[in-house]
């Protein structure tokens, strides 16, 4: 999924779209094969995978790249989910297009929907971050921890999205196309954005926030728009997450789901979009290893073994898998990307 | 006026439970700029040591001072062990490392200690056996005083003048302040860095050990998630009193209590976690350094 990335940089806008457009089309097609290949169980893992993948390269461009620690993105992803699911159980789900075949239909929405649902999830993202990501990191930590449970304790409040019952009849919208598409799409832009100058000056806050202000960054700026975006790809991967499961509950959104992403993020290594692609890729795929042990043992040794994994992290390696570092940047695939930029790019230090 | 009262006295109680952990996160982050997220579980550890130890001691059968007295010694021994092999093996390790890496730390000790005391006391709620005989309800001109809350009251108030006391009249409590102000120049001026920070968790662990047994006594029901909640608003309650402030920390803790106490008694009970947060958020905005807290410049 990554591996045209080498040749994206320093690509025409051109190039750009053309990849996207063709990356789009083969998850269309590669969709119903997978779908009908593999059993419900692993269908259903491969489905949490890649959306938790969107999830955590939306809160490495937060956490990782910009250097700001966010611990509500569950909270996010809530609202992305409510937003979307309420719009397709109240409107969408009971109108079609004039002329068009059902599915094509259905699936414009379903997209209108997520996208009202990601820039739901944006808007509140720009609300919470204005004020407070002028906060030092300790500080962010806690109030965007606080308001995730806000966040949750409203939703169990508002009687129209069924409160503490919980939200059922979901329509089941979500296909494996959808899933990777978004998720793709994420990466890219991620990978995108980082080549450009908003994506230095995100960098430039994480390193140094003084320096980069002197240099005519503007800090709070830079961090609210990482925010924005983080927070619009959070919530577009919850109306995915709704509309697959079907039904949604706040106790969905609490703080633990906020800290499996973070865990991703940091073992995948803070600042890699690659590290946190293939960390959601493993730890979803860790969580379902161990489900035996905890049938086993009746007990749930998951959260155990992931914060024993965070210190263990923490202490010996804290880089996590790749550092800063993507795919892309190790020596089996320099030789490539060097010839890729002799061909393509030869300004290769643009910044 | 009489209910209003009643709910004042509530919340002061409730506060002085708050202020016993407020005051460990205070210290910390005094010392170490660090938010010490596993400061909450260590609380909750500290109420399962005086119900294994109420059981061990069979306290349960006695009631009275002596058995609150060794429960509570039981607890704060635990609790500043614990307090203390926290900070030798996962803090300071990363005691050069960036900020980030030493939070995600915490939160990491954190979540272990809530999962693991899942695992080994089980996730079902026990039952905190009574330590003290309460005994009749005090009136005064219509408002209700508890015997219990009085005495979680006493004990709290006792903790923190000794507190203060350590802090502001003994060797120890001077190399504290010291090592807040800059590790570099303590250690110039002979002042064990290491040992004074590790004092200073020990500290405050016992303190959150005394506040569990305290919990423990008021509402009788334990489990190991209980922390997380109650841990998060005695922080929230530092940052409003001023982080790195005792005085502060007290203050902001029993402030807290008391519209915690209003809310549930005059608005909805379900928003009282929300309160906790955004009574945080108007102070960050406002007033960053909380009611008593000194501004301090950042230098490059």
């Amino acid at each position: 999924m990554i591996a045209p990335q080498s040749k994206l940089e320093g690509s025409s806008m051109y190039r750009g779209a053309s990849i996207f457009l063709a990356g789009i089309v083969v998850f269309a097609i590669l969709s119903p094969l997978v779908t009908s290949a593999l059993p419900a169980y692993y269908s259903a893992i491969v489905a949490y995978a890649g959306i938790n993948v969107t999830l955590a390269v939306s809160l490495n461009l937060v956490l990782g790249i910009t250097g700001q620690f966010s611990m509500g993105h569950a909270g996010f992803m809530a609202v992305g989910a409510y937003v979307s699911s309420y719009l397709s159980l109240t409107v969408f789900n009971h109108i079609q297009i004039v002329g068009l075949p059902l599915e094509v239909s259905q699936n414009l929405f379903f997209a209108v929907s997520l996208y009202i649902g990601g820039l739901a999830s944006a808007g509140l993202g720009y609300v919470v971050g204005l004020p407070t990501l002028r906060l030092r990191g300790d500080y962010l930590a806690i109030v965007t921890l606080g308001f995730g449970e806000i966040i949750r304790v409203v939703l169990l409040n508002i009687d129209v999205v069924g409160a503490a019952r919980g939200l059922p009849g979901i329509p089941r919208w979500t296909s494996f196309g959808w899933i990777y598409a978004i998720a793709f799409v994420s990466v890219l832009t991620v990978r995108r954005l980082m080549n450009s100058a908003h994506g230095r000056a995100f960098l430039a806050v994480r390193e140094d926030e003084i320096a980069a202000e002197a240099m005519g960054v503007n800090a709070t700026r830079v961090k609210v728009t990482a925010f924005v975006i983080s927070s619009f790809f959070a919530g577009v991967a919850g109306g995915l997450f709704a509309h697959y499961l079907t039904y949604l509950n706040p106790a969905i959104f609490d703080f633990n789901r906020s800290f499996e992403i973070i865990i991703m993020v940091v073992l995948g290594g803070m600042g890699s979009t690659s590290g946190a692609l293939v960390a959601a890729l493993f730890l979803t795929g860790l969580r379902e290893f161990l489900r035996p042990l905890q049938e086993i043992t009746k007990l749930d040794f998951r959260m155990v073994i992931y914060s024993i994994l965070l210190i263990v992290l923490m202490l010996t390696r804290p880089n996590g898998f790749f550092g800063t570092r993507e795919i892309s940047d190790f020596n089996l695939f320099r030789r490539f990307k060097r010839n890729a930029l002799k061909v393509n790019n030869p300004g290769e230090n643009h910044v | 006026m009489v209910e209003f009262l009643q709910h004042v006295i509530n919340g002061l109680g409730l506060g002085s439970i708050y202020a016993l952990i407020a005051l460990g996160y205070t210290m910390v982050f005094g010392i170490l700029q660090l938010i010490n997220f596993a400061h909450s579980d260590v609380y909750m550890i500290g109420a399962f040591a005086g119900y294994y130890a109420s059981r061990y001691f069979g306290l349960a059968d006695s009631p009275g001072l002596l058995s609150l007295l060794i429960a509570l010694g039981c607890a704060m021994g635990a609790c500043g062990a614990l307090g203390f092999t926290i900070e030798r093996f996962a803090y300071r390790p990363l005691r050069k490392a960036p900020r980030i890496n030493v939070l995600i730390t915490a939160i990491g000790v954190s979540l272990l200690l809530e999962f693991g005391g899942q695992i080994v006391f089980g996730a079902d709620p026990k039952f905190f056996p009574t330590l003290y005989s309460a005994g009749n309800t005090l009136v005064f001109g219509g408002v209700q005083i508890e015997p219990i809350q009085l005495l979680v009251f006493v004990v709290s108030v006792l903790l923190m003048v000794a507190l203060r006391f350590i802090i502001f009249k003994t060797k120890a409590g001077r190399a504290m302040r010291a090592v807040s102000f800059s590790h570099t120049n303590a250690a110039l001026m002979g002042i064990p860095v290491d040992r004074t920070i590790s004092f200073t968790f020990i500290l405050g662990s016992a303190l959150a050990g005394a506040a569990g047994i305290l919990v423990g006594l008021t509402y009788p029901k334990i489990d190991p998630l209980m922390g997380v909640m109650f841990g998060l608003k005695a922080f929230v309650a530092a940052v409003v009193g001023g982080i790195g402030n005792v005085t502060g920390a007290v203050l902001g803790a029993l402030l807290m209590g008391v519209a915690e106490t209003m809310v549930i008694a005059y608005w909805a009970p379900t928003y009282r976690d929300a309160l906790a947060f955004s009574l945080l958020i108007l102070i960050l905005l406002f007033k960053p350094s909380g009611l008593l807290g000194s501004h301090r410049m950042e230098k490059v």
